[in-house]
């Protein structure tokens, strides 16, 4: 895997520090990582063999800093919108996961004229009281594989890293990466995207694990169903990180997609 | 104020105390109704006692506590408590409140009731309270902690009607009436589990702070220290009546009796009140980054798993300090010795412990106020300081018990 290239960007005079990882020939498309936290992965290096991704770290997590100058999801979405233009990225396709999904739906909901193209890997933003979504601040690093996986004994499962139980310092740069996504999705991740995804013009491709136990794929078709111009597709062997745990599968939609 | 009836196999069955443990399930009302009332009847014979004050808190969704509402319990006391203690709510969890002008006028209402007996607590809360029950953004804790404040003490000592712009309060017309009785505002004594934040705010507003632990004072050694570096960096002087800290007390008429009367309920208590999963209590952003970085360097993760491993005999709650128990003497000399050690003016004395009864927590209470409280009432008489943060209302100096037929009348 070749290392992608990486810088800190700095926007307003410093007020942000955002670490931007990027690759790749050809159109720009943009990752938003979920709660996971951003790391090059095989599924980023598929996509940049095609494309120009550019993945930026969700702010107060690893080296990202100023999150304390974003109070709500307006906040957030406004500041992404700036990051693109100082990266020269008037439009964008987008692909988020999980938390990033929400962002990105968020973005091309707010400001559709950036987004051409938009893919949503099992994205937050949504609730039904039939369907709830766990409260992902409880899942102890021992519980995490059953819930995040299909096959919590697989390949992709065992490459899960998490934070070291005897390293204060790990811990607690993993639970300064958990405070800052929990800030945009707490208590439960229902802040209103439903009452705007009407605005998303984007062509919207919405994929899904089958046996995705954090978001139920009931909500894949509540995504379908509210954005205009949306197809669903379902990947059976898959939990909540469907470009991991069915990166070939995954990967061919999305570029097939893309274009 | 406990839960008393819980399973023996509760800690095996449920995920937590806190938070979750399933009410209907669980809470017989009728129980709780009969424990709210011992709770009030205790507080009240602690007056009649002698003790300085009765302390009340608040919890939500817990079966070790739930005063959900400690202004309605210190309401109850304001009208039985003829002695004259002062009445500490510690406190209100100001986060929880929007407008927090909430706050500042039920404490106006209770310190005009009490005719300026109270002091009045500001807790930023645990984050079982805060962020799980009552669904706060864990990284608005202190914000809205800190805004809160800063709107009551302004209703309490600016002239009304001004508008209040704040983040989480915005407010045209703030004019409560009314204000306090006591001037310029009730003693705030803040209370806390060990943040750089509220150690700073207690020393720059001038404010007392109480440390609120269930570990004992050995294990609060470096937190206080914390406190007290921070009194010094300040520049403040080392009043120790600046410093509060709660403490488990068994008493009996000797030290083996106390193993006798309290070992099946304070193991109720640390077995099962303290049932609580580590993810509840730290949620990510609710401490902020910079208190976030000093427990990890203090090593306070490894001082609670540490306390979590230990087998809690009765012997090693004693030993550790977690209870302080036997005859009147004992706990005297050991009290003695954690107010000193720790510079504690103020000692919040818990006196009724996990599962214990209506006539052992009497017991305890008399036994403590007869044989222990005459022992350490002047520890720091000879340093004459004075506690500038004693409600003006309360009894100041104390007297001797009063003669039960006295209270009578």
């Amino acid at each position: 895997m070749t290392a992608p290239f990486e810088e800190i960007v700095e926007l307003q005079g410093g007020k942000w520090k955002s670490r931007v990882l990027s690759a790749g020939e050809g159109d720009p498309v943009v990752f938003l990582h979920g709660e996971g936290g951003l790391s090059w992965d095989p599924f980023l290096e598929g996509v940049a063999e095609g494309h120009r991704v550019i993945a930026p770290e969700h702010l107060g997590s690893g080296t990202s800093q100023g999150l304390e100058h974003l109070q709500d999801g307006l906040d957030l979405v406004l500041y992404y919108c700036e990051l693109f233009d100082v990266l020269g990225l008037p439009a964008a396709s987008l692909i988020g996961h999980s938390f990033g999904g929400m962002v990105a739906a968020e973005i091309a909901a707010i400001n559709p004229e950036r987004v051409p193209k938009l893919v949503l890997l099992a994205p937050l933003g949504l609730w039904r009281d039939d369907h709830p979504i766990p409260d992902i601040s409880t899942i102890t690093s021992k519980k995490l594989p059953r819930m995040l996986f299909a096959d919590p004994d697989g390949p992709a499962a065992a490459a899960l890293s998490t934070p070291d139980a005897g390293d204060p310092e790990a811990l607690f740069q993993a639970a300064m990466a958990m405070a800052s996504i929990l800030q945009f999705i707490w208590p439960l991740p229902d802040k209103g995207l439903s009452r705007r995804l009407y605005r998303v013009k984007a062509e919207t491709l919405v994929v899904w694990g089958r046996q995705d136990q954090l978001v139920d794929p009931v909500y894949g078709e509540e995504f379908a169903a509210a954005i205009g111009n949306a197809r669903l597709e379902v990947v059976d062997d898959s939990g909540h990180l469907p470009q991991i745990e069915q990166r070939a599968k995954v990967l061919s939609l999305v570029d097939d997609f893309l274009g | 104020m406990p839960y008393r009836d819980l399973p023996d196999d509760f800690e095996q069955r449920y995920e937590s105390v806190w938070v979750t443990p399933p009410n209907a399930e669980l809470c017989d009302s009728a129980r709780v109704a009969q424990y709210y009332k011992w709770n009030l009847d205790e507080l009240e014979l602690a007056d009649k006692l002698g003790f300085d004050g009765l302390g009340v808190n608040e919890h939500h969704q817990n079966a070790y506590g739930f005063m959900a509402s400690p202004n309605l319990m210190a309401a109850a006391l304001a009208r039985r408590t003829p002695n004259n203690s002062a009445i500490l709510v510690l406190g209100d969890t100001l986060a929880l409140y929007t407008p927090a002008l909430r706050v500042a006028e039920e404490f106006a209402m209770l310190d005009c009731m009490t005719d300026g007996r109270l002091a009045a607590g500001f807790p930023v809360g645990t984050s079982m309270d805060v962020n799980r029950c009552y669904g706060i953004t864990p990284t608005e804790t202190r914000p809205r902690f800190n805004e809160a404040h800063d709107l009551i003490m302004k209703a309490w000592t600016q002239p009304g009607p001004f508008p209040f712009n704040g983040r989480f309060n915005k407010l045209r017309y703030v004019n409560p009436w009314p204000q306090p009785l006591q001037k310029p505002h009730p003693p705030v004594w803040l209370a806390g589990g060990g943040s750089v934040e509220t150690w700073e705010m207690a020393v720059n507003n001038d404010y007392t702070y109480n440390y609120l632990s269930f570990f004992g004072y050995q294990y609060a050694k470096k937190l206080m220290g914390g406190f007290w570096d921070t009194v010094s960096r300040l520049g403040a002087d080392d009043n120790p009546y600046r410093a509060g800290f709660a403490q488990q007390i068994c008493v009996a008429e000797t030290d083996a009796q106390a193993e006798k009367d309290y070992l099946e309920h304070v193991t109720y208590f640390f077995k099962k009140c303290l049932h609580i999963p580590p993810y509840f209590f730290e949620t990510p952003g609710y401490r902020t980054r910079r208190s976030a970085e000093f427990a990890m360097q203090t090593n306070r993760p490894g001082d609670i798993a540490q306390i979590a491993s230990l087998e809690k005999n009765w012997k090693t709650l004693v030993d550790h300090g977690f209870i302080i128990a036997g005859s009147p003497d004992t706990v005297a000399d050991r009290l003695i010795e954690a107010c000193k050690g720790l510079r504690v003016g103020n000692l919040i004395a818990l006196l009724q412990i996990g599962s214990m009864g209506h006539e052992l927590t009497k017991k305890n209470l008399t036994l403590f106020a007869e044989g222990v409280m005459p022992k350490i009432k002047g520890l720091w008489a000879d340093e004459g300081w004075e506690h500038r943060w004693w409600p003006q209302g309360a009894r100041q100096e104390v007297p001797r018990p009063p003669a039960p037929e006295v209270i009578g009348r």
